[in-house]
């Protein structure tokens, strides 16, 4: 059958159909997929004694049944954006960071820390420039981690772990020590910011205007992958190193530009958490967005326009954990066994990509 | 009675707390070191070292043996490494997403079944005693030294041992280098690398057993803090050699016990950055020793991170 | 105290799960309201129930306020202090129909309850710890407090007398007022026993860091502390380590007698249920629940564990006659003549910060003979 498919060529249907159904298997496989998780972790209920009707209808009305559900998921969802890109941009490169953590905490110190300085700055600027020394931050903090890989080869999963743990030893001693304000008395923070550097709500919801920004740097970023040659460079370059250096691409700059650039993203995702939601930089800010947004990028299969979807369902179940302990009398620690279920579902379907004769046109007269 | 030993207590924390705190390290460094010698990363060890922290805790309460308690976790922490060795054997599957999903799954259920034993006190492992000579308490205490430090100390050498001399060891070895050599020599990779896994992830249980039932000795949810991926690290930074393996948890568990003891001799400024020395010292060294252009001394040729 | 908790629980769970999961299965169709009781109160805490600490003894709050007749209690642990608190409260309001809400973590005040009470001004939000400020903050939000400094004044005393090496030690997470005042009233207590004892502090930095919090107890004995207590999320692993290395405890929050019995002197205990079920019961009488309030020892906000068997004669005696002295009201522990630990004057011969006073509340310095830096 291998042989046929060789010599068959691509005759079997038109163009744009067979793109749309090639596209189709990137859509069916991951929902099937999430469904056989959702089926395993039901039997996990089973055992364990609970409905799973009643659970998923619970998660249903928690996370997506009321508008107040709407907003509670998409303000969750709003900060893993960001941080899954920090995780996507890197991995088009074949890098794998799971040390985002650190770039949204130092992006939240650097925000809270020149917040202090434009007290008497108008919004208009000084908001943008608080973006920037969040993006500033959080670039150079994985940017190094892809600098380190490129020039002195260091293996860039364990040295951005590492990174995660000094930044937040940084912003500790940070925050406790030389830009503590000392009417934080009980829990030691950064200034609070001046009322008008705190961003507010997206008009006609209560969620911050972190969404908005998740959403717009998805898209860019998908532009930015599909649609440009650097995205096309890196993706050679994350194929085959040497391949790429050899067709005389910019590896090195690829490798410091992705990193540094999805390290910017987890700072600006810091500097939301300061401004619109915590108004002051404290030890708050390490809730673990970072590590969640490992597993946002995994199921969107580092695919930023699918992190968009996968953030609000993993918002959603998040967001209707609460609801589950209180109505069902199960541990707070359920959503993350079915995240792990969803998880797992979705990276063994990895290996049916290309299997089913249904979604390859080329195949489909033989 | 011990008297006052001063600034003594520095060095004196700095010995004990690298025996007391590497021993996870040493477990879960010497599971990952087989697993990874056979080509294929499991990053997901943190997951089952906090399982088998619960689940060594939960047997030892319910059966009243603490050694019952360690063979749990020795059981537990090989299923989850046979599920990432069968996951892995699939084609076109990540090594490293699945570690990190199993993480993930490992601490779920470690938590979603640990909660009725946060309360019970469980049996603790026995220690024996080295310092008895000394009158100090302090050094009595030091050389305090658990029964699993002492296997795991065997462990790294009978498994440098069985690398070197033995031909399981060898097996392991040219599955780790090169599947193609693997199977012309008639091998099955994937049967290797399954069974490495596992015995990998019942190592790292022992890791987590000894987490909840001697240092600190307990179980809740927040006993490890980062020691089962940080142990990864550690293989990397021992180079795949399972008695550097047993230096590197040594030197990263003394780094771990000198913020403690330089703020108890008074040296309290920074003490965050302190804490954070282990991380420091094992990335400055990664940065040393690396390479750009010629992969690392050691590293099997199949693992995905060396690549 | 803590075993009967166990007990009682493990009975609750085992013969509740049955009905539970019938009751659950009609319960929660969405749309319909799922409690029809006079008041809902809900819970929220930032750690585990059950860490025999910090959250425990509000659990145990809780946990009384359940007995209530006509009162539903919802409950939500592991809650972190960023927009899920937020999400949580709302939700235990627009789901549940909770009216009356304990947010229990001190870093849930700002801004989380502040936002919610603005939101929602028909709630009410208690906050354990807060400083509650009438010009700054809503009317529906009250802050409440105990003076459990009193509590680690009397574990000093008790630490004083079994001391040998006259060197004690605390295990602390960070120097922010409350834990300061708490190391400070440990070691004046001691010192009101023998004015030569030192208290050497460590700070681990984190609320809750199990492998940390044991190898500052260890450094502490290894400079011959030989009484410890400590003020972090779950003491655990603090009084295991310790009692292991034959040192004295003193417990905090909680009573953790039970897991070393001999070594235990006494302990400062919360005593939530009693402010808890007052709380409800006014409101539930169709009181107002006062902004800002405060008790110790005498209004029964704290207690003390029963003294062990290794607390002596004298010390017993010295221990009752200062709790008496404290029942009294208005007793000083920071009192002068006294120094910090950098030599300067906190309070001169003749004035006194009583327990009362909301000076103490932003302190920020460590008294003379305290071993430790606020920074």
């Amino acid at each position: 059958m291998e042989q046929s498919l060789a010599q068959v060529p691509a005759i079997a249907a038109p163009g744009s159909l067979s793109k749309a159904v090639r596209r189709l298997e990137g859509v069916v496989i991951p929902i099937a997929a999430l469904l056989a998780g959702l089926l395993a972790f039901s039997l996990f209920l089973l055992v364990v004694g609970k409905s799973p009707i009643d659970f998923y209808q619970l998660i249903y009305k928690a996370g997506f049944g009321t508008s107040f559900s709407w907003q509670n998921t998409l303000s969750r969802a709003a900060p893993l954006l960001l941080a899954a890109l920090c995780v996507a941009l890197p991995a088009r490169l074949g890098l794998v960071i799971i040390g985002g953590e650190g770039a949204i905490v130092l992006g939240g110190v650097a925000t809270g820390a020149i917040a202090s300085l434009l007290v008497n700055v108008p919004a208009l600027l000084a908001i943008p420039m608080m973006m920037i020394a969040g993006a500033i931050a959080g670039a150079l903090w994985i940017g190094a981690v892809g600098a380190m890989r490129h020039y002195r080869g260091v293996n860039e999963t364990i040295a951005s772990l590492l990174m995660a743990y000094i930044a937040i030893a940084i912003m500790n001693q940070l925050v406790e020590g030389p830009l503590r304000d000392p009417a934080s008395l009980n829990k030691p923070s950064t200034l609070p910011l001046a009322e008008h550097l705190r961003i507010g709500s997206l008009p006609g919801m209560d969620v911050h205007w972190g969404l908005a920004a998740g959403i717009i740097a998805c898209v860019f970023s998908w532009i930015l992958i599909e649609k440009t040659s650097w995205g096309f460079a890196a993706r050679i370059a994350g194929g085959n190193v040497r391949a790429a250096q050899i067709q005389g691409l910019p590896v090195g700059i690829l490798i410091v530009g992705f990193t540094a650039l999805g390290g910017a993203f987890g700072g600006l995702a810091g500097m939301f958490e300061v401004s619109a939601v915590q108004g002051t930089a404290n030890a708050s800010i390490a809730a673990g967005f970072g590590y969640t947004g490992i597993l946002v990028a995994f199921l969107a299969r580092q695919n930023p326009l699918a992190i968009i979807p996968v953030a609000i369902l993993l918002g959603g179940i998040e967001a209707s954990s609460g609801l589950i302990q209180r109505r069902m009398d199960l541990p707070d620690a359920t959503v993350l066994v079915m995240q792990g279920f969803i998880f797992l579902a979705i990276l063994i379907s990895e290996t049916f990509y290309g299997q089913f004769r249904i979604f390859n046109p080329d195949r489909w007269r033989s | 009675m011990g008297g006052d030993i001063g600034l003594w207590g520095v060095p004196l924390a700095i010995l004990g707390g690298a025996i007391r705190v590497s021993t996870p390290f040493l477990f879960v460094s010497l599971g990952e070191c087989l697993t990874e010698r056979s080509g294929r990363i499991n990053l997901g060890l943190e997951g089952t070292l906090v399982f088998g922290a619960m689940s060594a805790y939960a047997v030892a309460y319910e059966t009243g043996s603490p050694w019952m308690g360690v063979l749990a976790a020795m059981i537990a922490g090989s299923a989850f490494g046979l599920l990432h060795g069968w996951i892995c054997s699939l084609p076109k599957v990540n090594d490293i997403a699945i570690g990190i999903a199993l993480m993930l799954f490992g601490m779920g259920l470690a938590f979603f079944f640990g909660k009725s034993f946060i309360q019970p006190v469980a049996p603790d492992l026995p220690a024996i005693n080295f310092g008895f000579w000394s009158d100090y308490t302090q050094v009595q205490a030091a050389l305090k030294v658990n029964i699993l430090f002492l296997i795991g100390i065997a462990a790294s050498l009978g498994l440098w041992w069985m690398f070197r001399n033995t031909k399981i060891g060898l097996i392991i070895r040219v599955v780790g280098d090169s599947t193609d050599a693997a199977r012309a020599m008639g091998l099955r990779p994937n049967l290797v690398r399954l069974l490495s896994t596992a015995a990998g992830g019942a190592l790292a249980g022992v890791g987590g057993a000894y987490l909840s039932l001697y240092y600190p000795g307990s179980w809740n949810e927040g006993i490890s803090s980062g020691q089962g991926l940080m142990a990864v690290a550690l293989v990397i930074f021992a180079r795949w050699n399972p008695i550097y393996c047993f230096w590197a948890a040594l030197l990263f568990g003394g780094a771990g016990a000198l913020g403690p003891a330089l703020q108890s001799v008074g040296v309290t400024q920074g003490y965050y950055l302190f804490y954070a020395a282990p991380y420091v010292l094992t990335l400055a060294v990664m940065i040393l020793t690396s390479s750009a252009s010629k992969t690392m001394t050691g590293a099997p040729a199949e693992l995905s991170i060396t690549k | 105290m803590s075993i009967n908790y166990k007990t009682s629980r493990r009975n609750l769970l085992k013969s509740t799960a049955g009905l539970a999961g019938l009751a659950a299965m009609s319960s929660i169709i969405p749309g319909k309201r799922a409690f029809a009781a006079d008041l809902t109160v809900g819970f929220v805490y930032v750690g585990a129930k059950d860490d025999y600490g910090y959250n425990q003894a509000h659990a145990e709050g809780a946990a009384a306020v359940k007995e209530i007749e006509g009162v539903t209690v919802v409950e939500e642990e592991n809650v972190p202090e960023d927009v899920s608190v937020q999400k949580t409260m709302e939700s235990m309001i627009n789901f549940d129909g909770a009216s009356l809400i304990f947010p229990t973590s001190f870093g849930y005040f700002d801004p989380h309850i502040l936002t919610m009470a603005k939101k929602y001004p028909d709630v009410r939000f208690e906050h354990a710890g807060g400083m509650w400020q009438a010009d700054k903050h809503p009317m529906n939000v009250g802050s409440y407090f105990g003076y459990i400094g009193m509590g680690q004044y009397l574990n000093g005393i008790t630490a004083g007398h079994a001391t040998k090496t006259k060197k004690i030690g605390f295990v602390a997470a960070k120097p922010i007022p409350q834990v300061l005042l708490n190391i400070n009233s440990f070691l004046l207590g001691a010192r009101a026993v023998d004015p030569t004892i030192t208290c050497q502090v460590i700070f681990t930095g984190e609320w809750s860091l199990a492998v940390k919090e044991a190898e500052a107890t260890n450094a502490l004995a290894d400079q011959g502390a030989d009484v410890i207590t400590c003020h972090v999320d779950g003491p655990k692993v603090v009084m295991e380590t310790a009692a292991g290395r034959g040192a004295y405890i003193c417990g905090y929050h909680a009573n953790q007698s039970s897991l070393a019995p001999d070594k235990y002197l006494t302990g400062a205990e919360w005593n939530w249920a009693k402010v808890y079920t007052d709380m409800v019961n006014t409101m539930k009488g169709g009181g107002t629940i006062d902004n800002f309030i405060r008790g110790g020892l005498k209004e029964g906000f704290i207690k003390m564990s029963p003294l062990g068997p290794a607390v002596s004669d004298a010390g017993r005696q010295q221990f009752e006659e200062t709790q008496a002295e404290i029942l009294k009201g208005g007793f000083a522990v920071i009192k002068g003549p006294l120094n910090d630990n950098k030599g300067n004057v906190i309070a001169t011969a003749g004035q006194s910060f009583v327990e009362t006073d909301v000076a103490l509340e932003s302190m920020n310095y460590l008294v003379e003979g305290v071993v430790g830096s606020t920074s």
